[in-house]
């Protein structure tokens, strides 16, 4: 306390000729500088040097020497790079629909249950709670060929044929989509009946008394009025789907985003470039790509799903 | 027990520390975390502190998932070990870095080295220096399932010696279900595991080729040998029908459940199938070809020591990296680890010969070859995605001969920079 004294009449009045208004701006200022700093030192800083890395050709070991915008010309030539970014995108025009689908139909439907409402909504948000490198064990088993594949056991009990799942090129990307897709169910449905319980009852009385039918009350109240829940979820999951890696990876360790790369995700092929070939300058030429295709994304959804 | 050993390490550090006081010499000893390993190296760590009461030795581990970075950033940071552990298939990168030294000739004379360690110990040599020397090696061998023999009528003492034997047995024990899909393998086909280093160091050579010329830096297998060897391999599943990658998710959990007759894996495997209870195994030499020839592919992880470690740690340094290299610490090595003295004197006793477990393994350490790797993880998925292209795509194994060879070698020119 003391020493608080002591420095304002050091201070030689400055702080005390301060108008109030002067005095509460460098107080916030003051207390945001910490996040601000906290941000620059520990987000911004290191996307700037992914920047100027993604311009050598650092490998850890070796000193990084400048060349220029030879890692993005080798991307555009990596045939691997094509496939990878084409893999990205089905996770997103797949998967953001489709859960979006399912979380919307059932938090509509869970919105007019009141018989163990939060007792079944607990149980959807429960797979969001799970580790995604866990779920993605346990589904690894599930598509396992016989005799310990529970899904396989289950085809070949009816006399269907077994499937091979994670070890076929056209089945594996799906197979890795569906627990993405339940995992990240719990949270969408959460975020949507929070937007339907938003929707002022009043509208839906006016509606019914004018004899509206049910899908018609969908279409005009309900939808039209969710916009901006629905906007918010479809830019989290897309930037979601766009960055999947954990479910990737767990699903099949042996051969990560195999077989022949017919899962593999941008983010993955990061990570393999570099924590694995340590072909860092390479790895950050990719980063800042998968950064523009993000940032691109985010806004032009935005800008589409804006109010007018 | 453990406490008892934790104890007694901490008093003798106290003493040593009580008896030397100031004038100890601290070195780092950097490894990465795996229980025996561990193990195995506090006891030497111990024995050699109590020869050497001016040093102490200081042990770092870390989880093998980060290891290579931390050592990277540490060296680089100038902070980190005195004497590292090593992947040999990492010395090229290690010395590009500036991070290990090469050995000096006086203190570890090159003709010794050569006279004493097993051939494969070359791949630490870079010019005329060795820049490491391992404690232990492991080699690859034929695991069999003896109960699974019986049941099919096969001898279970008298494992396959020939490539045509070992079909012969997978299409004895290979069980199916009705509808003809597996329930038991007799052979596993993992290409993850340890299937891509018999394709390419024994099947290769066995039919005919090399996998690779001028010091592992041109790929070789694209030829009709290649071509022999990968046909084979692919037709355990596609015509012979005796096994199927992917099947049990992993060729060792297959066999350790049961589940396979047969499974090529290392020394490494000696530890998790030594837990097995439900049935009794047995180990015998990766089987030969035709004309009785055999190959087997040696890997190991060497000690070096750090351009850190300069004056008196480096004379401690050196010290230290002898006696972790000597018979007797190779001798630990093997009882608390398993894994093969990389010395041949201190690995072909006759009772390790004779040995029904590490007999095969220490058999093909004589003829095992060691593939200089340039980036492994990337060099292994070329072979993985080859035996996908054949077994899932249907393509024919020529073509996916020759995309796999033109991949790793773009793996190896980029490395070469």
């Amino acid at each position: 306390m003391s020493t608080i004294t002591h420095r304002e009449a050091a201070g030689g009045g400055l702080w005390s000729r301060m108008s109030l208004g002067q005095k509460q701006v460098i107080w916030a200022w003051g207390f945001l500088a910490v996040p601000i700093l906290f941000y620059v030192v520990i987000r911004f800083w290191p996307t700037f040097q992914a920047f100027y890395l993604s311009v050598t050709d650092w490998t850890i070991t070796k000193p990084a020497s400048f060349v220029g915008l030879e890692n993005y010309k080798r991307l555009l030539e990596d045939p691997l790079f094509w496939q990878v970014f084409r893999n990205t995108f089905l996770y997103l025009i797949l998967g953001t629909p489709i859960s979006l689908l399912i979380s919307f139909v059932v938090a509509y439907y869970l919105d007019r249950v009141r018989f163990m409402h939060s007792f079944i909504r607990a149980l959807y948000f429960l797979p969001f709670l799970t580790t995604a490198a866990a779920m993605a064990w346990v589904w690894r088993w599930f598509y396992q060929p016989v005799p310990i594949g529970v899904i396989n056991d289950i085809l070949s009990s009816f006399g269907i044929p077994q499937q091979p799942f994670l070890r076929s090129t056209s089945q594996a990307l799906p197979a890795v989509l569906a627990p993405a897709v339940w995992a990240g169910l719990g949270f969408q449905i959460i975020i949507f009946l929070a937007g339907l319980r938003a929707i002022p009852v009043t509208y839906y009385e006016a509606a019914r008394i004018d004899g509206l039918s049910e899908g018609a009350i969908l279409r005009k109240i309900t939808l039209p009025l969710l916009k901006p829940t629905l906007v918010f979820l479809v830019v989290f999951s897309s930037i979601g789907f766009l960055r999947i890696f954990d479910q990737v990876y767990n699903i099949n360790t042996n051969d990560p985003g195999g077989p022949l790369n017919s899962t593999k995700p941008l983010v993955l092929m990061i990570y393999q470039t570099a924590f694995s070939s340590y072909e860092m300058g390479y790895a950050a030429a990719q980063t800042v790509v998968l950064f523009m295709i993000l940032l691109v994304i985010s806004l032009v959804q935005l800008r589409l799903m804006r109010d007018r | 027990m453990r406490f008892g050993h934790m104890l007694a390490s901490v008093a003798l550090g106290f003493a040593t520390l009580a008896s030397t006081g100031a004038k100890a010499v601290e070195i780092e000893y950097w490894q990465y975390v795996f229980d025996t390993r561990v193990k195995a190296m506090n006891q030497l760590i111990a024995k050699f502190q109590e020869a050497n009461p001016d040093i102490k030795v200081k042990q770092t581990t870390f989880p093998y998932a980060d290891y290579q970075t931390k050592v990277a950033a540490a060296i680089l940071a100038g902070q980190g070990p005195d004497v590292v552990q090593l992947f040999y298939g990492w010395t090229d990168n290690f010395i590009a870095g500036k991070m290990i030294r090469p050995l000096r000739a006086e203190a570890f004379p090159s003709a010794e080295i050569e006279r004493d360690f097993f051939p494969i110990v070359s791949a630490m040599k870079r010019g005329n220096d060795y820049y490491g020397l391992p404690t232990a090696v492991r080699s690859l061998a034929l695991f069999y399932n003896k109960k699974a023999f019986k049941d099919a009528g096969l001898d279970p003492n008298n494992p396959p010696k020939t490539l045509d034997e070992l079909v012969a047995a997978a299409e004895k024990t290979v069980k199916r279900d009705g509808s003809g899909n597996i329930i038991s393998a007799g052979m596993t086909l993992d290409m993850g595991g340890q299937d891509h280093q018999w394709w390419r160091e024994v099947l290769v050579r066995q039919f005919g080729g090399v996998p690779y010329t001028e010091n592992d830096t041109k790929v070789a297998y694209n030829d009709e040998a290649g071509q022999k060897a990968l046909t084979f391999y692919t037709d355990l599943q596609k015509k012979h029908k005796v096994g199927q990658a992917g099947f049990m998710d992993e060729g060792q959990a297959a066999f350790r459940a049961g589940l396979a007759a047969m499974t090529i894996d290392g020394t490494f495997r000696l530890g998790s199938f030594g837990t097995i209870k439900a049935f009794e195994w047995g180990v015998t030499e990766l089987p030969a070809n035709a004309q009785g020839m055999r190959s087997n592919y040696a890997s190991y992880f060497a000690n070096a020591i750090t351009t850190k470690a300069e004056g008196e740690k480096l004379a401690a340094a050196e010290k230290f990296l002898k006696y972790v290299s000597s018979p007797e610490a190779m001798k630990v090595w093997m009882d608390v680890v398993g894994e093969l003295p990389a010395r041949r004197t201190a690995a072909l006793t006759p009772e390790n010969i004779g040995h029904p477990i590490y007999g095969p393994f220490l058999k093909g350490l004589e003829y095992s070859h060691t593939t200089l790797f340039k980036d492994e993880a990337a060099q292994r998925q070329t072979a993985i995605d080859m035996a996908n292209r054949v077994l899932i795509g249907g393509e024919d194994p020529k073509t996916s001969l020759a995309k796999a060879a033109e991949a790793e070698q773009a793996i190896i020119d980029r490395a070469k920079r």
